[in-house]
């Protein structure tokens, strides 16, 4: 169970892999995700869906190397196993539940940011499935970190752009937004998937703009199923559990600044683990945890 | 030896300044000689009143006679025939309330220790290789079991023995629920007890699935449709943690105590090799006063924190067992009774660094019969802390009451079920403990596990 049979690597630290995962292809949806673990110590690590195809029993994922458990997870080979993987969890995005004929009246434009990139390509790739044709800004910050870029322009009517200009629209994913819109086009809703301070900004943006902002959260957590809440955030003037009641939110209630903070919570923590793992024994200083 | 009949053989413990610094169990356990000489003082009544204050209806003084004459074996074979998990019931059940709580004994002195003596037999019999009997024929039933705790495990080995083909669906990458991720190593050693019950259940013959969310990863209807289960046992356990929802509790040092347990139990984190983390606290302050509550503050401390347990209402309320309020203060955790917590205060970067509370005195007696807290004015003080865990039980998780069409929810959004059978509002599913319950104890959601085991076989033998 829960086999490598592909693996491929997309950008200096982003890989791609095709796994073998019957019930998680069966039942999984755009906009949820899953939970992996390396081996039998290993840390659970959610992860948003890119693909699933439930004849095959297959489900696609894509991480970035940004800590320990990942820098292991992309040492894994075509033929490897992950010890688990579990899901689908989390609610589906909200347009799977629309009927097709109001989405094909909505202008959608979906915001895709570094690995956010693979949950977004999930979204687009439904919704060209059931014929509705949007719109889509991809950024990152220079060519090379671009990933994914034919399959989401087979997807999608694709804007990329990058922060140095070696691609597509020069700026970030806010100046490419508001270019289209100079350009004349008008969207009733973003879609914005990335980075926590990406999503913010663009949420500032589509505020003053006042198109309707979907984001999708990805706070630390542990089980996945609303057991720890350690996931929660505060959307409005409630919390929520971004595992149960996300992990997409309207982007406009979502208290980034909070989720942001709460991301720091054991950051010297990794980045200790991710020396070591990377290290090894050859380890000697430079974590802020060791002389 | 000569022996008081009115006292019990004492239990040796670790030294509470040795194991406030470590994670081993607590609670040594009988040897040989002081486990007969407790069998002893039982006066293997004629009526037992200690069988019916078991929820699984144990033969109490059956198996403490086999125990009187050395016979380990025949003890182990009397309980085996009600229960699955004696090493983890001789450990964590509240034998004070229960079974030791009606013993004719306790009457004039002290209640034989009926737990301790469970636990003796059980771990004899591990060490013996003593397994349950399996069934001798399969009736060719097939039975899903959700969720690997108490309750399901209880059921899937009593249905088992009856000779059904039994699968337990479990959410998370370890099988045995509250007992693997809930209760603590120094409680409930994982490795040496809980995983040997959990063998010994496979040994019936029974499957375990994990990594299977029912409710996402697929639906009880699918599992009676299209992958030919006959009947599905809920046992999903309890659900989502409460919070106070007081200003500050977003700051970074706020826990649950599910996630500060499930770091330390299931994913190991209180050794350094673990690749979980958790929060190593200078000072702890922990919201309630349960059992839970009193299993985060004891991890807390053997993690280095000067931990307070904060509870609104006075010593004689706390829901624990005493038995854990007990070896809590022993260890050095402090108790900051007839206090309420109104807000958590965080430095420049977010961090917790101080909690506001309140003193309370206690009113008229509630709904519930324990006299309500009321908040003393102009008593507001500060406690400083760098970590507070909330420990105010848990709300049902919703995810497979939403997904499973005709099954009855009350008001408490737990899952309708049948006391007697455990028959939910839906053909063919049953359930049982904290999912039907709210948030109980491991021998209720056995005897739960137990009772449904029952119906399910009255019912598929009816067809």
């Amino acid at each position: 169970m829960f086999r490598i049979i592909k693996k491929e690597q997309l950008a200096p630290n982003i890989y791609l892999m095709d796994v073998e995962a019957e019930r998680i292809a069966k039942h999984a949806l755009p906009g949820q995700f899953l939970i992996v673990r390396v081996d039998a110590d290993g840390e659970r690590i959610p992860l948003t869906i890119c693909d699933y195809d439930p004849e095959k029993g297959i489900v696609q994922i894509v991480f970035q190397v940004i800590g320990g458990e990942t820098y292991r997870m992309s040492l894994l080979e075509e033929g490897d196993s992950f010890h688990d993987m579990v899901g689908p969890l989390g609610r589906p995005s909200d347009l799977t539940e629309l009927p097709v004929e109001e989405l094909k009246n909505k202008k959608i434009c979906f915001i895709a940011g570094g690995v956010g990139t693979a949950p977004v390509y999930c979204q687009l790739k439904w919704l060209k499935n059931n014929g509705v044709d949007v719109d889509c800004i991809q950024g990152a910050r220079s060519s090379d970190l671009i990933i994914l870029e034919d399959e989401m322009a087979a997807v999608s009517s694709l804007h990329v752009c990058t922060d140095d200009g070696s691609k597509g629209i020069k700026g970030n994913v806010c100046v490419a937004l508001q270019q289209l819109i100079d350009e004349g086009h008008s969207f009733d809703r973003v879609v914005a998937i990335g980075p926590m301070i990406m999503m913010k900004f663009v949420c500032q943006l589509t505020k003053e703009l006042g198109i309707e902002t979907i984001v999708s959260m990805n706070p630390i957590m542990v089980d996945g199923t609303g057991m720890c809440g350690a996931c929660r955030l505060t959307v409005g003037s409630e919390v929520k559990f971004a595992c149960v009641d996300g992990p997409e939110f309207d982007g406009h209630q979502v208290n980034f600044d909070e989720a942001m903070k709460r991301m720091t919570l054991y950051k010297t923590e990794e980045g200790r683990l991710y020396l070591q793992a990377k290290e090894g024994d050859s380890h000697h200083g430079g974590c802020g945890m060791c002389d | 030896m000569t022996m008081d009949m009115f006292k019990r053989v004492p239990v040796r413990e670790q030294d509470p300044k040795v194991r406030a610094t470590n994670f081993n169990e607590v609670c040594l356990g009988y040897n040989k000689e002081e486990a007969e000489a407790e069998a002893q003082r039982c006066l293997n009544c004629k009526k037992p009143f200690c069988v019916q204050g078991c929820p699984v209806s144990i033969n109490i003084p059956g198996f403490i006679a086999k125990l009187k004459d050395g016979d380990v074996e025949g003890a182990y074979n009397v309980i085996s025939e009600s229960s699955a998990l004696p090493a983890i019931c001789g450990r964590v059940c509240p034998q004070e309330t229960q079974c030791e709580g009606k013993c004719v004994r306790g009457i004039k002195g002290e209640a034989v220790s009926i737990g301790k003596l469970e636990r003796y037999v059980a771990d004899t019999a591990k060490e013996m290789g003593l397994k349950p009997q399996p069934a001798a024929e399969k009736n060719g039933k097939k039975v899903a079991v959700i969720g690997s705790g108490p309750a399901g495990l209880t059921c899937a080995g009593d249905l088992a023995k009856l000779g059904y083909d039994v699968t337990i669906f479990e959410a998370l990458h370890k099988a045995g629920g509250v007992l693997v991720y809930g209760i603590p190593e120094f409680r409930l050693p994982k490795d040496a007890v809980v995983q040997k019950e959990i063998e010994n259940v496979k040994s019936l013959g029974v499957k375990i699935e994990l990594d299977c969310v029912i409710g996402k990863s697929t639906t009880i209807d699918s599992l009676l449709k299209e992958e030919g289960f006959d009947a599905v046992f809920i046992g999903s356990g309890a659900g989502l943690p409460r919070f106070m929802h007081i200003p500050g509790e977003q700051s970074l040092g706020v826990f649950s105590a599910n996630e500060y347990l499930t770091r330390s139990n299931l994913m190991q984190a209180f050794k350094d090799e673990s690749r979980t983390p958790i929060m190593k606290a200078k000072k702890c302050v922990v919201v309630g006063g349960g059992n839970v509550a009193m299993d985060a503050a004891r991890t807390a401390l053997r993690l280095g924190a000067e931990t307070h347990i904060v509870y609104r209402r006075s010593d004689e309320e706390l829901p624990a067992r005493r038995e854990e309020i007990e070896h809590a203060k022993h260890e050095g955790v402090i108790f900051n009774l007839l206090t309420n917590p109104t807000e958590i205060h965080a430095d420049e970067n977010g961090w917790v660094k101080s909690i506001t509370c309140v003193k309370m005195e206690l009113g008229e007696p509630d709904e519930s019969g324990r006299r309500s807290p009321v908040v003393i004015p102009g008593s507001e003080f500060e406690i400083e802390c760098d970590c507070v865990i909330m420990s105010l039980g848990t709300s049902p998780n919703p995810l497979i009451a939403s997904t499973t069409e005709g099954l009855e929810v009350n008001r408490r959004k737990c899952i309708v079920a049948d006391e007697a059978t455990g028959m939910t509002s839906k053909e063919n599913v049953y359930a049982g403990g904290d999912a039907v319950t709210g948030a109980a104890t491991v021998i209720l959601a056995m005897g739960a596990g137990k009772t449904a085991a029952k119906g399910i076989h009255e019912y598929l033998s009816d067809e």
